[in-house]
């Protein structure tokens, strides 16, 4: 381990700087990304070879979005003694990420310098690729007033090759559809986001790149005038996924993202129509059991909003709804009556969570389901660290970003929690762990021993 | 379960016959059920790759000691089918895995994680001496990989999964330029980043019409790279020629994102002969090294272009040797050709590291003799340093990028008598996709030894 101190630091780069600038008339480092091409949950090996030895240079990763922001993030390395820098294998001094970060190039990524304030980073259009351009600097401290050594451009996509996309406007359900490739049939799993404006697909996407006819729900309508016809729209998207030719009827799963999860909460809960084994699992990601019955979900909106004065505002005047929602949940009657609950459940959250008290809620959801006797059912991990807005692995972690209340028009900018380094590890190790219970309740067959 | 393993793993064959407790009927009744139920989870890792790149298959959640066949299907832009299969047997947790499982049939047998590209055919009933390659580069290559129960007739029922893989000749980034500059005609592939590249002039064998893929794959991996068009049959002499191949090298070496001391020369069959003609005789152009696969050194008569010299040696084909198939085999006509040593080019004037990648049953042009001799010529020069030799045993004369398909024997259009014959390339599929992958490895590691690495900057410090 080289603890690389200034001065020398500085001696170095001067040295190194003159005879990469040699070397640059002569020969640049050879920079690769392998794979150049991957789903966004894979793993990718960034490697600079034919670099002098013991040479300071700066790993640098950017963006531009869909809504033409820059995003970046860089780490600080030094070549070993055959001129080779391996982001999998060496430490970042410094940067946006230090220490052994294989993917730090991506889930460390942050708006540049001088962009407005709380952006987030959504892919809206999943058939297209996200595009990276990684490339290799000399030195650390102000790499950006040099052109790069070398560039090269990796590829994230949601979705993998084969995958279909299809719109839904059935029986009034608003959505849309992921089908992986082949015959079939397949699990299948409602997914629905958190209560932000608009239709995100990309979750859904990636769930269809593996193995799951996935069915994104555009959800929160202003048109639902009542609990109940809100509540058989639900029911409605449930069926039409449960019917499709290319799904196993059975196995259909739901999960659910911050009020997404309050959903899947209340339909797996009180809904008659879906029986028995159906749905077969639920995943809880920031879990949110607050329904106050008979309301809808924009209703119930609205009565939050209400006690928005109570909100706590920290000292970047960020906004965190967390106490008054514990609050909120105290009383039980506001809601929804897990014990009810009859399927496996996999509650996913973060101990940092300023958003809502989803650790609280998982506990109590822990504490409802002892006391009939249904324990066995649930599992729970709770991330330390980590925040509400637990997304897809290498995502970048948004601490806080513009919120737009609804009805309102009013923005504030809201505090979703977490510390970068942590919160992007639970994502890591939760996608992971959601893949592998969707897969065990999903694909896994017990009913085939039961058959033998 | 575990008896019908043991047997077929000791014993390579069709499971057909299972032992007694655990028949055929069982595992079919099981897998019916389960069918209704949950279908087997197939994967290939990367699903987007470039074509020298490896990647996994893999099949969980079966029936233990189950009889499966891993399937690929490709549909070629001249729009025919070609296919790979293995029979496997999943494990006691249900898992077949290509990369680490043997396959006990089918195009391919053995331990063969790419199998199912490299041993890849045209479907029964296709026509003969078809060949595949990729015309269009800015697209890739797609195969759909399935797994479909049992090994006999596995064809007669529908794939239980599939899944669709993207097989790529370039990398995100890459500008693909037409050229048609100083009348020189090409494509030119840059790879991403700011530069300044090494360069190299890539130039196909004596087929005709442009072939980009390996141009596009040696810019994914850092080098700017100029699919040439040289196969001029209305080129009026030689020094002409000479000129347009002096330009082409020089479009490369004069651009902006290129080294102009790092530019080499890579060339397959007949544009391995420009390659090694260029480096000898060329007082204009100095290439940094030089890449031969299928080497040929054929230069007869002084004055004549490459062109006019492929219509002299297709005009004695007449000579050639045509065997059981049909197929005709130019090696002995060419053997005949170059023992007269007038007929060769002075490879001694050769000055900068050269590379000769042959097969030993090349059955097309006699390069391993070609090799041979040119080794004598260099030694006899006092530059044998400058060379390095690879000969592949059972390999034949088409040596592709890794993962190709292998083709023994293809249909070839003489252009002179626009005669169709079947030419016989030579090599034996197995040791000559081996040979695929362990020269394209060697060649990129001989490139970036000469073209990236730096003695210039050993020099300077």
């Amino acid at each position: 381990m080289w603890s690389v101190t200034r001065p020398l630091l500085q001696e170095c780069t001067l040295a190194c700087y003159r005879l990469l600038s040699a070397m640059t008339q002569a020969v640049p480092p050879i920079l690769s990304i392998t794979p150049s091409r991957a789903l966004v949950d894979e793993k990718f090996q960034v490697l600079v070879e034919n670099l002098p030895p013991g040479c300071p240079v700066t790993l640098h990763s950017l963006h531009h979005s869909e809504d033409k922001d820059d995003w970046e993030a860089y780490g600080h390395y030094v070549s070993d003694h055959r001129g080779v820098v391996s982001v999998t294998e060496d430490l970042s001094f410094g940067g946006t990420y230090t220490g052994k970060e294989p993917m730090g190039l991506l889930w460390s990524m942050r708006p540049v310098p001088g962009s407005r304030e709380g952006l987030r980073l959504r892919k809206i259009n999943v058939c297209t690729p996200m595009l990276v351009n990684i490339s290799v600097h000399s030195g650390h401290e102000d790499f950006r007033d040099r052109t790069p050594l070398a560039s090269a451009l990796a590829e994230r996509w949601y979705m993998a090759p084969g995958v279909k996309r299809i719109d839904i406007n059935k029986q009034g359900v608003q959505g849309t559809l992921f089908i992986p490739p082949g015959p079939g049939p397949f699990p299948t799993l409602l997914d629905m986001w958190g209560g932000g404006v608009g239709l995100l697909e990309y979750r859904s996407a990636l769930l269809a790149s593996r193995g799951y006819v996935s069915f994104s729900l555009d959800y929160l309508r202003s048109e639902h005038l009542s609990a109940d016809v809100e509540f058989k729209y639900f029911e409605t998207a449930f069926n039409i996924i449960r019917n499709h030719p290319q799904v196993i009827p059975d196995r259909v799963g739901i999960l659910g993202i911050s009020l997404g999860s309050t959903v899947a909460f209340n339909l797996t809960a009180y809904s008659t129509i879906i029986k028995v084994n159906v749905p077969r699992c639920i995943v809880c990601i920031s879990s949110n059991h607050y329904h106050p019955p008979g309301t809808t979900l924009k209703a119930g909106f609205k009565i939050l909003s209400k006690h928005f004065h109570k909100a706590h505002f920290d000292e970047n005047n960020y906004m965190s709804w967390r106490s008054f929602g514990l609050d909120l949940i105290a009383d039980p009657s506001n809601n929804v009556e897990v014990g009810r609950i009859n399927c496996p459940m996999l509650l996913v959250n973060g101990c940092d969570d300023q958003n809502w008290p989803t650790v609280e809620t998982a506990e109590e959801v822990a504490r409802l389901l002892r006391e009939g006797g249904k324990e066995h059912l649930l599992s729970r991990l709770a991330y330390p660290g980590a925040g509400h807005l637990i997304e897809p692995p290498f995502s970048p972690h948004f601490r806080a970003t513009k919120f737009i209340i609804l009805n309102s028009k009013k923005k504030v900018i809201l505090l979703w929690g977490g510390h970068t380094k942590a919160h992007s590890d639970a994502q890591e190790d939760s996608w992971r762990k959601i893949l592998s219970f969707l897969q065990l309740h999903l694909y896994h067959s017990p009913s085939v021993k039961a058959k033998l | 379960m575990l008896a019908v393993s043991k047997r077929c793993f000791v014993f390579p064959c069709s499971c057909r016959a299972a032992p007694p407790g655990c028949g055929p009927h069982t595992l079919g009744r099981l897998f019916s059920a389960m069918t209704q139920v949950v279908p087997p989870i197939l994967s290939v890792t990367p699903s987007r790759a470039l074509v020298d790149e490896k990647f996994k298959v893999l099949v969980e959640n079966l029936p233990p000691g189950y009889p499966v066949t891993v399937r690929s299907l490709h549909n070629s832009e001249d729009k025919h089918d070609w296919e790979a299969y293995g029979h496997y047997v999943s494990d006691h947790s249900g898992v077949v895995s290509v990369s680490e499982d043997l396959s006990y049939g089918g195009t391919y047998t053995g331990k063969e994680p790419m199998g199912l590209l490299w041993s890849m055919r045209p479907v029964p009933g296709s026509r003969p001496g078809l060949r595949l390659r990729k015309m269009n580069v800015c697209t890739p290559m797609l195969v759909t990989i399935s797994v479909h129960s049992g090994h006999e007739g596995f064809r007669d029922q529908a794939p239980l999964a599939s899944v669709l893989t993207e097989r790529w000749y370039m990398a995100p980034g890459i500008q693909r330029i037409t050229n048609n500059e100083q009348g020189v005609q090409g494509t030119l592939f840059i790879p991403p980043g700011p530069g300044p590249f090494p360069g190299l002039l890539d130039m196909w064998g004596g087929g005709g019409g442009l072939l980009e893929y390996r141009a596009a794959l040696l810019a994914s991996h850092g080098y700017v790279s100029l699919a040439l068009d040289y196969l001029r049959f209305d080129q009026e002499s030689e020094n002409l020629e000479l000129k347009y191949f002096e330009t082409a090298f020089n479009i490369i070496k004069d651009h902006p994102q290129v080294m102009s001391d790092r530019v080499g020369i890579f060339g397959l069959s007949l544009g391995s002969l420009v390659a090694v003609t260029l480096a000898a005789y060329s007082t204009i152009i100095k290439p940094c090294c030089i890449v031969c696969i299928s080497s040929n050194h054929y230069y007869p008569a002084q004055g004549s272009t490459v062109a006019s010299r492929f219509e002299g040696v297709t005009r004695q084909l007449y000579k050639a040797r045509v065997n059981e198939d049909n197929q005709v085999i130019w090696k002995d006509v060419g053997l005949e050709f170059i023992t007269d040593p007038s007929n060769i080019a002075e490879v001694g004037r050769i000055n900068c590291p050269t590379l000769l990648v042959n097969g030993c049953d090349d059955q097309n042009w006699p390069t391993v003799e070609t090799a041979e001799d040119v080794a004598r010529l260099m030694r006899e020069a006092g530059k044998e340093h400058l060379l390095s030799r690879l000969a592949y045993p059972d390999t034949g004369h088409l040596i592709e990028p890794p993962f190709s398909p292998h083709f023994r024997a293809t249909t070839f259009v003489i252009h002179s008598s626009k005669e169709k014959v079947l030419l016989l390339w030579g090599g034996k599929t197995k040791p000559h996709s081996d040979a695929q992958e362990d020269s394209w490895r060697k060649i990129l590691s001989f490139l970036q030894f000469h073209l990236y690495c730096g003695p210039c900057l050993k020099a300077k410090i």
